[in-house]
């Protein structure tokens, strides 16, 4: 891993409860990308990818989303590594297996997606889609809305560090950025430093991507994704700076990818990457805030549970083939009828209209 | 008599005021000069963008799932194929999501050749837009369908792409195509709703009191009717297929016109009846002719229709070289013409069965 520069003075230890309910979101969602990388090798699934490596910083974000829906909350630009953010909000780890599966029960696409690619409209979590950084493209018309609306919500949206070299990083800075006219947008590159199979060192020259919101007046950081403890402190920082100031801010965090890219790569365990699942569990060990027998238990535990939840997964349903023409068109605008019911009075519409266009 | 571009700046108008479009946006398309073309000028929703056409649809993409009623503008559909995978997206939201999320947008941009263009202000985007399943996709031909066809594209919840023929934005309405509520004079309503030239600062519209009108997508128009050979178009070439059917009059052929006005969802009842009355057809469009759109109207034709069939389905499509020339004979080469279609449609008329 690159070295960090040191972003990030020491902070002071979160409370032993927050940690462990950080710990237990980590080791679920670990322990439901395990399962599904199994899934897919047994033939349960055509198509694995997922975000162990990820877990770190993903589920402190899920835990302090401003969780709900329409404008009023925050909303949020996924990537298909968000797994833990999902569990951190109260998803149901069995309906991510049921989208391995490809089940007619599957919630997020109705056996039309891979894995990992979540669409929950009651909590602002838009369509995930396999075409990196396009999210970047979206967020700033979300974060209008946010700010139209008056209250705290945000938007966040999050990638990787290859997809920055798409022009939709650049969109989103730009957009979120005018001047007068800022959005309150959280824009989070999960810098695992790997595109598929290319290294970042051999295609990016930026020392930082953080550092390209330099030149737009976006605040930003470099952190140390693999420390959930750092990543809660400084997303609660960061998420509370967007909340407040309606100004957007550019958070780069430092990740491993410790299945590889996808099943296309194999998605065996990499040694030589940071665990920051492992790292967790030795400093909550040399705090005495969790024994190594109750980490293995809850582990134990939750491997159990999710499979079998798998071999009930494995009887459900699975759609036919004239479901392909359902869904093509919309009956009705859902999306709008919760826009509608919170929309401010007109003349604080006109008031918001004025600021945010 | 409104112009194409006044009946979209009106319909516009209404979509703000009746229809809750939140946000007209795009490149130039907010004050002053509210829009290339005119038709946002005098919008109180409109406003301007970075010069980024992912950034403006996927914007429009992330105001529409927020609930908001965005229309987008793409200057020139030549402008639009660096972001045919965010069209993607907009159209395919809907069912990947399995319905969980709809996408209520309107992008419009204009379209086509004949204002001496180039090679890139000329483009068509017909077969494009409809290789992209999950939009609705319309094209007006004239200043009433241009009024319609807006409000029902903001009225509908999916995402809906709006095809202006920028050689017809200027074409007047016949008289009896009146948007219901505009003055009758057309020097009226141009000081109404026409900015002035210089300083703007200080001009506001005078909106007239026009009324609500959907022109549901979906549904062709029969232009003219005629028992011998049908010509299936829309945009800019209707009125060109209604001047061959007015030349081929006097030879006692006559023509039945059918504007499609939608492509997605067409209208198929519309050009199997007529196909079924006269018995042959041309369909007639400015694209280029390799994987173009009436080569499906063209194959369903044959397929469905073709025992009914008194000639070859034929079809005038542009030619698939990789741009409208400038200068006046390379466009004329490059798009269908009058006389082709005076040629085309009377030899289908004269073919024995």
């Amino acid at each position: 891993m690159r070295a960090l520069e040191p972003a990030v003075a020491e902070q002071p230890a979160l409370a032993p409860e927050l940690l462990v309910r950080i710990y237990d979101g980590m080791l679920r969602s670990r322990c439901l990308e395990e399962r599904l990388i199994r899934m897919n090798k047994q033939g349960d699934g055509f198509f694995w990818i997922g975000g162990p490596g990820e877990e770190a910083l993903n589920t402190p974000l899920g835990m302090l989303v401003h969780k709900g829906q329409g404008p009023e909350y925050d909303y949020l630009h996924l990537h298909y590594r968000s797994s833990a953010t999902l569990l951190a909000m109260g998803a149901d780890p069995v309906d991510t297996l049921r989208q391995m599966k490809s089940t007619s029960a599957d919630i997020y696409s109705r056996g039309r997606n891979f894995c990992n690619h979540y669409s929950v409209r009651k909590w602002n979590v838009l369509p995930v889609s396999s075409p990196i950084e396009v999210q970047f493209s979206m967020a700033p018309g979300t974060a209008l809305a946010n700010k139209r609306a008056g209250g705290r919500g945000i938007t966040i949206v999050q990638g990787g560090d290859a997809g920055t070299a798409e022009p939709d990083f650049a969109t989103c800075l730009i957009w979120c950025s005018r001047p007068g006219r800022e959005l309150p947008c959280l824009m989070i590159v999960a810098n695992n430093e790997w595109g598929i199979s290319t290294p970042a060192r051999e295609q990016h020259g930026e020392k930082h991507i953080a550092d390209r919101g330099r030149a737009f007046g976006i605040k930003n950081a470099v952190i140390d994704g693999n420390d959930p403890e750092v990543c809660y402190q400084e997303l609660e920082k960061a998420i509370g700076y967007v909340r407040s100031e309606r100004k957007p801010f550019l958070l780069e965090a430092t990740v491993s990818r410790l299945y590889g890219h996808s099943s296309a790569s194999g998605a065996n365990f990499v040694s030589d990457e940071i665990d920051c699942l492992t790292q967790f569990e030795e400093r909550l060990e040399s705090r005495r805030i969790l024994t190594r027998a109750e980490m293995d238990e809850l582990r134990a535990r939750y491997t159990q549970e999710l499979l079998e939840a798998t071999k009930r997964v494995r009887d459900e349903p699975v759609p036919t083939g004239a479901d392909i023409w359902n869904h093509v068109f919309a009956d009705r605008d859902v999306v709008g009828d919760t826009a509608r019911a919170q929309a401010p009075a007109s003349g604080d519409a006109d008031r918001a209209r004025n600021g945010a266009r | 008599m409104a112009t194409v571009v006044q009946a979209i700046r009106l319909a516009l108008h209404v979509g703000e005021v009746r229809l809750g479009v939140t946000d007209v946006f795009g490149q130039d398309v907010g004050p002053p000069l509210g829009g290339v073309f005119t038709q946002s000028q005098g919008l109180t929703t409109a406003w301007n963008t970075p010069l980024d056409e992912r950034g403006i649809v996927g914007t429009a993409i992330g105001l529409a799932l927020a609930g908001q009623r965005p229309v987008a503008e793409i200057q020139f559909c030549d402008y639009a194929f660096n972001m045919i995978d965010l069209l993607k997206i907009a159209g395919g939201i809907c069912w990947t999501s399995a319905g969980d999320y709809n996408c209520p947008m309107v992008l419009m941009t204009p379209v086509g050749s004949g204002i001496r263009g180039s090679i890139y202000h000329s483009h068509s985007f017909d077969a494009q837009a409809t290789r992209i399943p999950g939009w609705k996709i319309v094209m007006p031909s004239n200043p009433l369908d241009a009024y319609g066809l807006m409000l029902s594209a903001i009225a509908d919840p999916n995402p809906v792409m709006y095809l202006a023929p920028k050689a017809l934005l200027r074409a007047k309405a016949e008289p009896t195509e009146r948007i219901p509520g505009e003055p009758e004079d057309e020097r009226l309503l141009s000081r109404m709703i026409d900015a002035p030239l210089g300083d703007r600062s200080r001009w506001r519209p005078d909106w007239p009191p026009v009324e609500d009108l959907f022109i549901p997508i979906g549904q062709a128009r029969v232009c003219r009717e005629g028992r011998h050979v049908t010509i299936v178009t829309y945009g800019r070439m209707v009125p060109v297929a209604m001047q061959a059917a007015n030349r081929l009059a006097g030879e006692s052929i006559e023509v039945e016109v059918i504007d499609l006005r939608s492509l997605s969802p067409y209208d198929w009842e519309a050009v199997k009846g007529s196909v079924l009355k006269t018995n042959r057809v041309l369909f007639l469009n400015e694209d280029t002719e390799v994987t173009n759109f009436g080569e499906h109207l063209l194959r369903r034709t044959t397929e469905e229709l073709f025992y009914q069939l008194y000639a070859p389905p034929r079809l005038l499509a542009g030619a698939h070289v990789p741009g409208v020339g400038l200068a006046d004979a390379l466009e004329r080469a490059s798009v269908p013409q009058l006389e082709q279609v005076v040629t085309v449609a009377r030899e289908l008329a004269r073919s024995e069965a």
